[in-house]
């Protein structure tokens, strides 16, 4: 091996374990801050007995979920009943891997180190452990998977709550998964390139895509919050109905093992959100391109903060709103987001060719801004005109018996 | 290094593959299925067409065997393990079939990369990934750039037709899926 491989493979061995300390680490503060969020919005307090302001409770209930009697229902399928928490697990983790975090980092060593021989780096390192060619469509590509954890987890319980929570989630992700889709089609469009890198970059000449696809942004985030079965979109797990759905069954760290995965899609989804369309670590302004350690570092910080504010987002809105009915659930889906994000891909398509062909304007700010314009009319008509004020239009009218709204 | 990477995954495709017909519960049947696509996907990156794996990975292990699972937890539900699989001729014609597509395996089969490429017609065989690693990943991420494009314009330039014709072809099945599955329309 050269010394460049070399280089190479221990740095990436670096960020893999930098990446997934920091994931797991902030899953366990997620679950703290889910608690303290809610008991915010409650008004009252919050766990706050162990360790500072209840600092230490993840660890408290880590140590809990260890040392618990694991059960196991009877006549479970074993195998598949132990193995669905690992494949709700392994794919949620997976997708921390190709997100980048940062700007690159330049980083340059010649160094002899024991057992390793000679290693080197020279030049811009990139702060995703991989910076994939395929980009996003990997995260779409390994996040579908993570429904066979909870539709097996739900068939091998040999419990019919169980079951029903496994079929509806597998029903409820394939239907999201369309639209997320092809909400990410006009971002392919704008970028012509479905790797991060790119993505931030076609962002930083142009303006944010938050901006210039709003309705992307939109279907984007509802589809995420269906993915990452939260409410309003927890069905699979809806406790009144279901009791806790597919986990009904499940105890200890396997149950653990379901709610750390939960919280790590949360994350990956957060980081998709402000990665492709708040311009991911980019700070506005040129001056982050220097390629020092300190416009790395702060660039870090933006990225932190756009999907801590994500996350923090997911939360406000689990505390805030009620379920969905499962029809409605569907509606949503098929008869508006779909429709939605279909018309809206034909719609930068034309908007993209006008500009480019027919007005002759290259500059991707001008472009960005003439396509926020187009926005701000398309937000008007689809959220005031089409829908008037309600997002389910298609359910509301066949939960209302004939005759009663004239 | 890849050509051990390989062995590895064809293994785990063949050994899944095997693992998924001889099965009796349908359901650890379907999840060796999605191991063999998935251990398929990462030949398919070893082949350096990242997009075609991530297709394969997202379309059919992500979405039609959940399909799959789907339609098979709600139409098995408590009944025991069966097989309906008969013995004897269906088992000899499935021999002769298997060993005749062994033989053609083995026929035409030539393990160098060279000898692949010249009988595909191109000159070059794509580098290894593994070979790009060594300049650092900037400089592999902007050689595989055009992973998309390179499966966009055949698809939508040279073979246009051809590919519009398939999908009018499926979207025909759909509509007559709807038609058999609705009583009244």
């Amino acid at each position: 091996m050269t010394p460049e491989l070399k280089g190479f493979l221990l740095l990436a061995v670096l960020k893999m374990l930098v990446v997934f300390t920091v994931v797991l680490v902030g899953v366990a503060m997620l679950t703290l801050m889910e608690r303290k969020v809610s008991a915010w919005m409650q008004n009252r307090r919050g766990p706050n007995r162990v360790g500072w302001a209840g600092l230490l409770q993840p660890a408290a209930d880590g140590v809990k979920n260890i040392v618990k009697e694991e059960t196991f229902p009877a006549e479970a399928n074993t195998v598949l009943f132990i193995l669905a928490p690992a494949m709700m697990f392994i794919p949620a983790l997976c997708l921390a891997a190709v997100i980048p975090w940062a700007a690159p980092l330049p980083v340059n060593f010649d160094w002899n180190l024991p057992l390793i021989g000679y290693v080197s780096h020279h030049g811009p390192m990139s702060m995703a452990v991989a910076d994939l060619p395929i980009g996003f469509l990997f995260v779409l590509a390994v996040s579908s998977l993570s429904v066979y954890g909870i539709a097996i987890a739900g068939w091998s319980s040999n419990s019919k709550y169980s079951l029903l929570g496994g079929l509806r989630s597998s029903a409820q992700m394939i239907s999201y998964e369309v639209a997320m889709g092809m909400s990410l089609v006009p971002v392919l469009l704008l970028t012509g390139n479905s790797t991060f890198t790119e993505v931030i970059r076609a962002q930083q000449q142009g303006i944010w895509f938050s901006a210039s696809l709003t309705l992307s942004f939109f279907v984007f985030l509802v589809a995420g919050l269906a993915e990452t079965n939260r409410l309003p979109f927890d069905l699979p797990e809806a406790e009144s109905e279901l009791i806790a759905g597919y986990h009904t069954e499940y105890s200890a760290m396997k149950f653990s093992l379901f709610m750390i995965g939960e919280y790590a899609n949360m994350i990956t989804v957060s980081a998709m959100l402000a990665t492709l369309f708040f311009g991911g670590w980019d700070l506005p302004g040129r001056w982050d391109e220097g390629g020092t350690g300190l416009a790395t570092l702060l660039t870090g910080v933006a990225m932190f903060l756009k999907t801590f504010f994500f996350l923090f987002f997911f939360m406000w809105i689990r505390w805030s709103l009620p379920r969905f009915r499962y029809d409605q659930l569907m509606a949503l889906g098929w008869k508006f987001l779909i429709p939605l994000a279909l018309t809206y891909i034909l719609v930068v398509c034309v908007a993209v060719w006008g500009i480019e062909n027919v007005a002759g304007i290259t500059s991707p700010k001008v472009r960005g801004l003439i396509l926020f314009g187009l926005n701000v009319v398309a937000c008007y008509v689809v959220f005031f005109i089409l829908d008037r004020g309600r997002l389910l239009s298609g359910s509301y009218r066949r939960q209302a018996p004939a005759g009663v709204r004239g | 290094m890849a050509e051990i990477v390989f062995y590895l995954l064809a293994v785990a495709a063949v050994g899944s593959a095997v693992l998924c017909i001889s099965q009796k519960n349908p359901i650890p049947s379907a999840l060796w299925l999605v191991s063999t696509m998935f251990a398929l996907a990462g030949i398919y990156v070893l082949l350096n067409a990242q997009f075609i794996a991530a297709m394969q990975v997202l379309v059919y292990a992500g979405a039609v065997m959940v399909l799959f699972l789907f339609v098979i937890m709600l139409l098995n539900l408590g009944r025991d393990d069966q097989t309906d699989i008969k013995k004897g001729p269906v088992v000899l014609v499935a021999v002769l079939l298997g060993a005749g597509i062994v033989a053609a395996l083995i026929a035409t089969r030539d393990t160098s990369v060279a000898g692949l490429a010249a009988r595909l017609g191109g000159s070059n065989p794509a580098a290894s990934p593994l070979d790009l690693m060594g300049g650092g990943e900037v400089q592999s991420v902007a050689a595989f750039n055009n992973a998309i494009g390179s499966i966009a314009k055949p698809m939508f330039q040279t073979y246009l037709v051809p590919f519009e014709l398939t999908s009018v072809l499926l979207l025909a099945a759909a509509v007559g899926a709807v038609v058999l599955a609705k009583r009244k329309l």
